[in-house]
């Protein structure tokens, strides 16, 4: 088995894709209508096009239970999953100066140095360089 | 402070307090980072940070969960990777990472990347193009 697609559940879809692709630069690999209200959407990172796919899921608009636990991990401050960065305080500004807000500033923590932000659709996003 | 900044403030503390430690494999790291196509070793690698292999192989295990050898082998494989998705010949990609032997080259590219180089490099190539 491999792994090749993972999931984020996201509010808005289309926000969702907007945020990812715009703000943090993935490419969008597929996009297929499965109702009225939801689509198979999933972005890749542009350095790694054939990689793992991220599933922009809209769980939490169709089942309680992965809305709750998305705005409890969202209160806490808990980052929903974690992506690389070749340069975290590089990250760090571009993605400010972009209108993105941090709930936790570059810090070292060891061998890594991370940073999280709000995705603006229910979730928090760690980026771990590492050192 | 949300509850995730505050564990994780604890946690450093806990964890990551011996700066001395800290910047012994880090330095190691980034030792093998910039030489990771040069003959190295543990003996090569502790004299280079003035400590003993022993003691540098537990702690570089303890911090990256995984040993120096077993992080530059995942080096040269990634490098190899970015060589070989570029177009260059399986020969020339072992040689320039810092392997010695083509054939143990591509078993090893096989068990870490599940393709073979020439399986890899074809869906590379077919990726780019597509």
């Amino acid at each position: 088995m491999k792994v090749t697609v993972t999931s984020i559940p996201v509010q808005d879809q289309e926000k969702a894709l907007q945020f990812y692709t715009e703000k943090l630069g993935f490419l969008k690999k597929v996009d297929v209508p499965l109702s009225e209200h939801s689509r198979w959407l999933t972005v890749v990172s542009k350095e790694d096009q054939g990689g793992v796919e991220i599933l922009l899921e809209p769980s939490p608009n169709h089942f309680e239970p992965a809305k709750i636990y998305q705005k409890a991990l969202f209160e806490a401050g808990i980052p929903f999953t974690q992506f690389h960065s070749d340069n975290v305080q590089q990250d760090y500004e571009r993605l400010v100066g972009l209108g993105v807000e941090f709930s936790v500033k570059p810090t070292e923590m060891g061998t890594v140095k991370i940073a999280v932000f709000n995705d603006t659709c229910g979730n928090n996003i760690q980026i771990v360089e590492m050192l | 402070m949300t509850y995730y900044h505050t564990e994780i403030t604890k946690l450093k503390n806990v964890c990551y307090s011996n700066q001395g430690q800290l910047d012994t494999v880090i330095g190691t790291r980034h030792y093998i980072n910039n030489h990771f196509n040069k003959e190295l070793n543990l003996d090569w690698l502790s004299n280079v940070r003035y400590t003993s292999k022993f003691h540098l192989l537990r702690l570089f295990k303890k911090y990256y969960g995984r040993t120096p050898k077993q992080y530059l082998i995942d080096k040269r494989i990634e490098q190899a990777k970015e060589l070989l998705a570029k177009g260059k010949n399986i020969t020339d990609a072992c040689f320039e990472v810092g392997f010695s032997c083509p054939s143990s080259f591509s078993t090893l590219f096989k068990s870490r990347v599940g393709l073979t180089p020439t399986e890899f490099q074809k869906r590379a190539t077919f990726t780019k193009s597509d």
